[in-house]
């Protein structure tokens, strides 16, 4: 048990639950669509494969961060950029983690490690950031238009497996 | 997130996926995913440990040798978030007493935001201010506070929401310097709990609400959690 803390003057309350669990509670049962499952049957070892990262955590490059737009759009991240921005318009979750370290929304330095290591073949020049928490209006143009154009661009650079991070 | 590991598999991409909803992920039930009951915002974990980070990326490739998909495993470990601000995090005391408490405070934390800037060279402010407009920031929510419609004062809904979220990046991105790396959302709580801005940016949210904007008021210009 964490001690009292040593504030100045007396918090107002917070929710009794974790606020996030309170949160995984409130979008549990959002409306979701129903798309046939596929599954791709991996022909090589790991250590062969071009990975990249797809993150819904709405980075940008720096200083173009957006206005609040939940959208279906997504952005194209240099492989080697770490001077990139969070931009997601959702308030409900921790962002000073991202601050101190990249890797635990954005995880390109352990990739790069694991490529190293030879755990994974290599990692793509190029990663993609979706803004994630988008409601079912959005739905339809992801499924038919972003999130294939985003597909090709990985599947012309040659990746094999993808690794997909929420924030 | 699971909606996109299918559209990536119809492409030829394999996927595995780190989710942190764990419901969405059962009814969407993408091909491989590691459920990852971390703080939101962290969904590898850990800030700054390296070898937790890279065990939850190795469960999750691991995922890629299994063939009874869809298959949606759970990390072993459990990570919440706190509900209470920092045991330390000291605030300047008053400088400027002409100015109004919640700007005198925010010019009091300046050097403690540009050391973090400095520290880690990333900041999420930017989406309408830096640092040198948080002052201005504040006196369009002293100016709401005081009865002018959001409207006259230029700001739309998007815009307050940028606004609010400028503003909390600002003050945890000091807090970072004045407690030190924190645990999930305890400078969140800092913020919204014992500063003269969190409470200000609070106040703004319950006139909005009270004025019928219930979208804005349920959980965009403050984390929902924030009563």
């Amino acid at each position: 048990m964490r001690p009292a803390p040593n504030v100045s003057s007396a918090p107002d309350t917070v929710d009794r639950m974790s606020a996030d669990a309170s949160i995984r509670e409130r979008v549990a049962d959002l409306p979701h669509p129903t798309i046939e499952a596929v599954a791709v049957d991996l022909a090589k070892q790991l250590s062969e494969c071009k990975v990249a990262i797809v993150t819904t955590a709405g980075l940008r490059p720096n200083g173009d961060v957006e206005l609040w737009s939940p959208d279906p759009r997504f952005t194209v991240l240099p492989g080697d950029a770490h001077d990139v921005q969070l931009s997601h318009f959702s308030p409900n979750f921790d962002r000073t983690g991202i601050i101190e370290d990249l890797n635990v929304v954005y995880p390109i330095d352990r990739l790069a490690e694991l490529a190293d290591a030879g755990v994974i073949g290599s990692v793509n020049e190029r990663h993609i950031s979706f803004m994630g928490a988008q409601m079912d209006a959005t739905f339809s143009a992801i499924i038919n238009d972003t999130a294939p154009a985003a597909a090709k661009i990985l599947v012309d650079d040659g990746v094999d497996v993808v690794l997909l991070t929420p924030v | 997130m699971s909606v996109l590991a299918h559209v990536f598999e119809q492409a030829g991409l394999a996927t595995v996926g780190i989710a942190s909803i764990r419901q969405q992920a059962v009814d969407v039930a993408p091909p491989r995913m590691l459920y990852c009951e971390f703080p939101l915002g962290r969904p590898l974990g850990k800030p700054s440990d390296i070898e937790f980070q890279r065990d939850v990326i190795t469960r999750a490739f691991a995922l890629l040798d299994r063939t009874d998909v869809p298959i949606l495993e759970d990390h072993p470990d459990v990570i919440t978030d706190f509900g209470e601000p920092p045991d330390s995090c000291p605030i300047p005391p008053r400088h400027d007493p002409d100015l109004h408490p919640a700007i005198d405070e925010a010019q009091g934390i300046r050097g403690a935001y540009d050391r973090n800037l400095e520290r880690y060279g990333r900041t999420s402010m930017g989406r309408i201010a830096g640092p040198d407009g948080v002052a201005d920031l504040l006196q369009v929510l002293l100016d709401i506070e005081a009865g002018t419609p959001p409207t006259d004062l230029g700001y739309d809904d998007a815009k307050l929401v940028a606004l609010g979220q400028d503003v909390r990046a600002y003050y945890e991105e000091a807090g970072m310097q004045l407690a030190g790396p924190s645990g999930s959302r305890e400078l969140e709580n800092w913020f919204f709990q014992v500063t003269e801005a969190g409470r200000l940016v609070r106040h703004v949210r319950d006139l909005l609400k009270e004025a019928g904007n219930h979208k804005l008021a349920g959980g965009y210009v403050a984390p929902a959690s924030q009563r």
